[in-house]
């Protein structure tokens, strides 16, 4: 470009000129792009706040720590669906976790390349399938499983704890969490395995060099530098365990109670909200709802939040070993 | 030419749109339950008087009953009619409720080895469903099925877990027969139920129902007579066991028609009347009794009547119970209101 400035210097000048107003019309144009993002943000807080004014107004914190949910009487408590928004999203991860994982390593690791280009297609698809789908798939294949299958079995060998009492009935936050798992599993085995992918081969060499076993280069050397794309791959599919509507809606029962058993039915905060908002009637229940919503956007943020601490501190520790 | 060719375009979309919307397009929304019916009204409405166009957005008895309230819809749709507080907060206009048909809600239940049909007295239904029967040889239900050998098995109850008008009826028939419904959980689209799943909409409930052995649960009479489910008797005020039918659902507001108040807002549950099935409901449409624009307001009573005559006849084929005559009449009177 230096050249053609000093041989041409007129149109060079326009040139330049251009140049420099698109860098900046592009600047300005991906600002407005970035920037929507915040605005939407804040739009979406101020209006659920603005919304659920008199909700807020009328039970103040008891709506985050009382558990009665009588749209009759007006009473509303969103302790039962924090409870189990974050029950079947924990649980959920528990099984998705070493699962996908495992699934990822043996994919970019282990597997002849055509086998894992083969799994790898079929991981991404399934990451495409719709939730209302895995909800169906739940309802048909998965639950009389459970009834008649797992849950019997549950409740024989460990029915002496709290934790899985009560009647088997095939629905309840251990299935949906089971489903949230299925569906968080193509994101962690996806994202986990692209961070595998992109550990340098040097970082394997060196490690078969010093006399490592293959598993061992893999889970020593190369798992703990693609931590960050792991940890990553697990708050992703956290935030959609979070948010997951429909899939949960058709497994959990759908019973706003806090029962210590994993077997009895739940409810999650997304759940109720597509469930009753289209025929609450009443003002107050209305404005409970969307400060449900309020209130999943700051589990949401929270979790969040304890996931980036927790990244922080792991890398932190990465570089000083 | 280019130029030319987007300019034609831009040209013939202005022309087009404005004239596709511009004659009476009327907007109304509200309950889902009785929106196919409302849907084949307004269409066939619309190919008899091509200048009406009624559109019906089925988004829930409680968004139509907002949207009316804001004023962005010209009508709204309610499976329970609107209380005082919620008319009150409307200052322009008074709303007239004008029921279009009726619809039953059922019992629906799936026992193991249990083929015949139940009947349900009114003590077992509520007793059910709060929670303090909890097996199904409870003498409570046995007295009312002599013959029928229920197991020693735990009932599994099954409610919707949406709001809905079908949980309203439900609910109200249960307030009115047990006062100890009525005081622990009472009416409404959702109510805190004391025992029980949740199941999203009809399907949900009924899928449960199937799966799960022992289990009851609730639809509507036009779900279960179109997936063929079994649902019971239900005991109603005159002590006889009515099976839902159209015609006992249309014999409970025919019981109902004699004390019907002006305006229309009326439960028919727990009806008298011998062939009355007792979980009954109306469904109504929401008018403003002021219509300024004086087209819309022509094609909204025109459609009224048509509604009342004509549509009626739709009803039994595609599952809904018709009105009866006297109260035809009576809302036939009611549409001199909308001024």
């Amino acid at each position: 470009m230096a050249t053609a400035a000093q041989s041409v210097p007129g149109r060079a000048r326009t040139f330049l000129k251009n140049v420099r107003a698109g860098d900046e019309i592009a600047y300005l144009i991906t600002f407005v792009f970035a920037a929507s993002v915040v605005l939407i943000t804040a739009i979406l807080v101020f209006e659920l706040w603005v919304k659920s004014g008199a909700s807020i107004h009328k039970f103040g914190f008891n709506f985050l720590h009382t558990s009665t949910w009588d749209p009759v009487n007006d009473e509303f408590g969103a302790l039962p669906f924090v409870y189990g928004t974050i029950i079947t999203s924990i649980l959920g991860l528990l099984l998705s976790v070493p699962l996908g994982v495992g699934a990822a390593i043996f994919l970019s690791e282990l597997a002849p390349p055509k086998l894992s280009n083969a799994l790898t297609f079929l991981v991404e698809l399934l990451a495409a399938v719709p939730s209302v789908i895995f909800g169906l798939l739940a309802i048909f294949a998965l639950v009389p499983l459970m009834r008649s299958f797992v849950q019997p079995w549950l409740i024989s060998a460990f029915g002496w704890s709290p934790f899985f009492k009560g009647p088997p009935y095939g629905f309840g936050v251990l299935t949906a969490s089971m489903v949230l798992a299925i569906m968080m599993f193509p994101y962690i085995i996806s994202i986990s395995r692209e961070a595998l992918i992109q550990v340098p081969r040097e970082q394997r060499e060196a490690a078969l060099a010093l006399g490592a076993t293959r598993w061992e280069a893999t889970w020593d050397a190369v798992v703990p530098f693609a931590r960050l794309g792991i940890v990553g791959s697990v708050f992703l599919s956290l935030a959609r365990a979070l948010g997951e509507t429909m899939a949960v809606t058709m497994v959990i029962g759908n019973d706003p109670k806090i029962n210590a058993s994993i077997l009895a039915p739940g409810y999650t905060i997304a759940s109720v909200i597509a469930n009753e908002f289209t025929e609450a009637t009443g003002d107050m229940h209305l404005s409970a709802l969307i400060e449900l919503g309020l209130v999943l956007f700051l589990i949401t943020i929270i979790l969040n939040g304890l996931g980036q601490l927790l990244l922080m501190l792991t890398t932190r520790q990465g570089t000083a070993r | 030419m280019r130029t030319n060719f987007l300019i034609g375009m831009v040209v013939a979309l202005a022309t087009v749109v404005p004239t596709a919307y511009a004659a009476d397009t009327i907007n109304a929304a509200g309950a889902t339950f009785p929106a196919p019916i409302y849907q084949k009204w307004f269409q066939e409405y619309h190919s008899a008087h091509g200048d009406v166009q009624i559109n019906y957005q089925s988004i829930g008895s409680g968004g139509g009953i907002r949207q009316l309230t804001e004023g962005t819809v010209d009508f709204g749709a309610s499976d329970m009619p609107m209380n005082n507080e919620q008319i009150g907060k409307i200052t322009k206009f008074k709303v007239l409720h004008f029921p279009t048909v009726l619809g039953g809600v059922v019992p629906t239940y799936n026992i193991e080895g249990v083929n015949a049909e139940l009947k349900f007295s009114a003590e077992a239904l509520a007793g059910i469903f709060i929670g303090k029967i909890t097996k199904w040889n409870d003498a409570a239900i046995t007295r009312d099925n002599p013959g029928v050998k229920l197991p020693n098995a735990d009932i599994t109850v099954v409610h919707r877990s949406d709001g809905s008008g079908t949980t309203f009826v439900w609910t109200d028939y249960l307030s009115k027969v047990s006062a100890e419904w009525k005081g622990k959980v009472g009416a409404g689209t959702a109510v805190n139920w004391p025992v029980g799943l949740g199941g999203k909409g009809n399907e949900g409930v009924s899928g449960q129902v199937k799966q799960t052995p022992n289990s009851v649960g609730y639809v509507e009479l036009i779900y279960a007579v179109q997936n063929k489910m079994p649902y019971g008797f239900v005991k109603n005020a005159s002590g006889a066991y009515v099976k839902a039918t159209f015609d006992s659902v249309t014999a409970a507001a025919a019981g109902a028609a004699k004390d019907m108040p002006a305006d229309f807002r009326v439960s028919i549950t727990n009806a008298s009347g011998k062939t009355a099935y007792p979980i009954s409901s109306f469904t109504w449409l929401l008018i403003p009794d002021k219509i300024g624009d004086a087209t819309k307001r022509e094609a909204i009573k025109g459609f009224l009547k048509w509604m009342l005559a004509a549509g009626q006849n739709d009803a039994a084929g595609m599952s809904y119970a018709p009105l009866p005559k006297p109260i035809v009449a009576k809302e036939l009177k009611q549409i001199a209101d909308i001024k």
